[in-house]
């Protein structure tokens, strides 16, 4: 279980996370959602380790996060950034194998190599493994790096916007794949999406942050409704419910947004 | 079964590619042992080329004379050009990882700049009380480390950027010109000769003794940031990736910043100003065998190693009996070639 109690943020004098308190279970799909700029990805950043916490503690199976063993807690996690510019002389192959760097030797390993690629072959695009990196579309560079965070082997999976480039086919195989793997390895998965739909398809629970508080936590049937996206967002939405009843979101036009 | 066909097919494709990595290695090599040849060969007299290889193999059966050409002149100089190249190219290299940034060099970032200043006050100081050829190499070296260490306190910073250091190395290679000029306008025409001769830089300098030093220094510097092969090629995914994937940034900046430093500090302080290879060979070593640090630590410095010894024989061979200052014919040669290269070759990789 990963515990985050009354963590507080900041960066210099702006508070970014005030008084979080949350409990999150292995073999769960935890999606983060809230509008741009609270802290979405401070958390994450604090959760690695990147950014001190300015008051509360972070817990992770037994040991709480300290600075001094910044080395071994980082390398329970598998941590997916927001997507940056990747113009870089290095094949496929070559960064996804990356996601191994603590154990690679100078030689790399038949062994390396095949886990590498058979992360490829999971996620479907095998066939991009000789590319050059700065040959590939934005979308596929994220599915790239996808496939070098699985390689990592983690208990903890955090990801960053990871289906922002994507187009809808690899946005659902790589939530697919997501949700597949946190219940085959019990990870505990850590997302952060803005597709609210995508949210609300492929949660087991939803972190709503709004303002660096937290405003709601709970499966996302109990959890979305259109007076909290209204809040969050001030956009008026209809919530329907679908075969499985899932909640899924229509946002309703409002001529008032021109003005 | 087909997807297991695959993957060994993609298996094989990667070790073709690492096999003609290593080709790129031996080429380089042998590139470097003919060019070795030929730099011992050329100069006032010139000797077969039979005769050289014979002499340089079994130095005991030359007849006196060439020995003495070959082995006490000719020959710390011909080894001083590679190991300055390749430390010239590997430093080179590990900036523009580190910074991120093509243009990065240790010329960009002043520290050849200070060392051409720390020379200069060596000259004109009368050498500390020591003698000028000690002393001159030991000006340089402080020096340059002097100005690598306000960069390294800037590494140290967690809030740093890259782009941060760049420009505060361009301010010190401002900084530094400007210091060194005005040496040169206080100094006699005479002493003004000497700082201009060194500013060229020259082999020619080179003893047993310096070239051991700088071997020793080249050797255990590119050791060690080849220790850190993987890590400095994470880092090229950016250093938010990079941290992400577990290497320490700050501590990896720092080190890498060091070793460098040390290298073409020392390598400066022997033989002077050599421009250009830093920037390029690097870039040459990338165009053939892409970002792998593993390959490119060593490629770039070989590369770096060809150019400094093919320079070296084209100063003594374009207007027979005379040697033009290498540091001029690095550039005059290199820059249309470069050009040439980055113009052309665009984006092909191995």
């Amino acid at each position: 279980m990963l515990e985050l109690d009354k963590l507080s943020l900041a960066i210099g004098k702006q508070s970014l996370v005030r008084e979080l308190s949350l409990q999150l279970q292995p073999g769960q799909l935890h999606v983060i959602i809230g509008p741009n700029g609270t802290g979405k990805t401070s958390l994450l950043r604090a959760l690695f380790g990147e950014l001190p916490l300015q008051q509360g503690e972070i817990r992770f199976g037994g040991h709480a996060l300290s600075r001094r063993h910044g080395a071994s807690w980082r390398r329970q996690f598998g941590y997916m950034p927001q997507n940056t510019q990747l113009e870089l002389e290095l094949s496929v192959l070559e960064v996804v194998v990356l996601g191994r760097l603590d154990s690679l030797s100078m030689r790399l390993s038949d062994d390396d190599i095949l886990a590498a690629l058979s992360a490829l072959q999971a996620l479907g695009i095998a066939h991009l493994a000789d590319r050059a990196m700065h040959s590939l579309s934005g979308g596929q560079r994220q599915m790239v790096l996808f496939a070098q965070v699985l390689l990592r082997d983690p208990q903890i999976m955090m990801l960053d916007e990871p289906v922002s480039a994507l187009d809808l086919q690899h946005q659902l195989q790589l939530m697919e794949h997501l949700h597949h793997q946190t219940r085959a390895k019990n990870w505990v998965s850590l997302v952060v999406l803005h597709d609210l739909n995508l949210a609300a398809q492929f949660a087991d629970r939803l972190i709503v942050l709004a303002g660096g508080t937290l405003q709601a936590f709970g499966p996302p049937a109990e959890v979305l409704d259109a007076g909290l996206i209204h809040r969050l967002y001030s956009v008026p939405v209809d919530i329907h419910r679908d075969r499985d009843g899932k909640p899924y979101i229509r946002t309703l036009r409002q001529a008032s947004l021109c003005a | 079964m087909t997807d297991i066909t695959a993957l060994h097919t993609a298996l094989s494709r990667q070790r073709q590619r690492e096999h003609r990595r290593w080709r790129f290695l031996l080429l380089f090599l042998m590139l470097i042992a003919g060019s070795l040849l030929l730099d011992v060969a050329t100069g006032p007299s010139l000797l077969p080329l039979r005769e050289v290889a014979a002499t340089l193999l079994s130095p005991g059966e030359a007849d006196a004379m060439t020995r003495a050409i070959v082995m006490d002149m000719r020959l710390p100089i011909a080894l001083m050009a590679l190991v300055v190249g390749a430390a010239l190219g590997l430093g080179g290299a590990q900036m523009q990882t580190l910074l991120d940034n093509p243009l990065a060099s240790p010329f960009t970032l002043g520290l050849a700049a200070a060392a051409g200043f720390g020379a200069a006050l060596a000259l004109i100081s009368g050498g500390f009380g020591l003698p000028p050829l000690i002393a001159i190499p030991i000006g340089a070296f402080v020096c340059c480390m002097l100005a690598a260490g306000l960069l390294f306190g800037l590494a140290l910073m967690q809030h740093v950027s890259s782009q941060t250091i760049i420009l505060a190395g361009i301010a010190l290679l401002f900084l530094f010109q400007s210091l060194l000029s005005l040496l040169q306008f206080l100094s006699s025409p005479e002493l003004n000769q000497q700082i201009v001769f060194w500013l060229f830089g020259s082999l020619m300098r080179s003893t047993w003794d310096s070239l051991l030093i700088t071997a020793v220094v080249t050797v255990a510097c590119a050791l060690l940031l080849y220790r850190d092969a993987w890590k400095l090629t994470c880092l090229r995914l950016g250093e938010a990736r990079a941290r992400s994937l577990g290497v320490d940034v700050t501590r990896l900046r720092l080190k890498t910043l060091v070793l460098v430093a040390l290298m073409t500090a020392t390598a400066i302080s022997f033989v002077g100003i050599i421009g250009f290879i830093g920037l390029v060979a690097p870039h040459i070593a990338r165009m053939l065998i892409g970002e792998d640090q593993r390959f490119l630590i060593p490629l770039s410095a070989l590369c770096g190693a060809c150019m400094l010894s093919v320079s070296s024989v084209l100063s003594k061979s374009i207007i027979p009996g005379a040697l033009f200052p290498i540091g001029i014919v690095t550039a005059i040669i290199g820059v249309p070639f470069f050009i040439w290269l980055i113009l052309g070759k665009g984006r092909k990789r191995a």
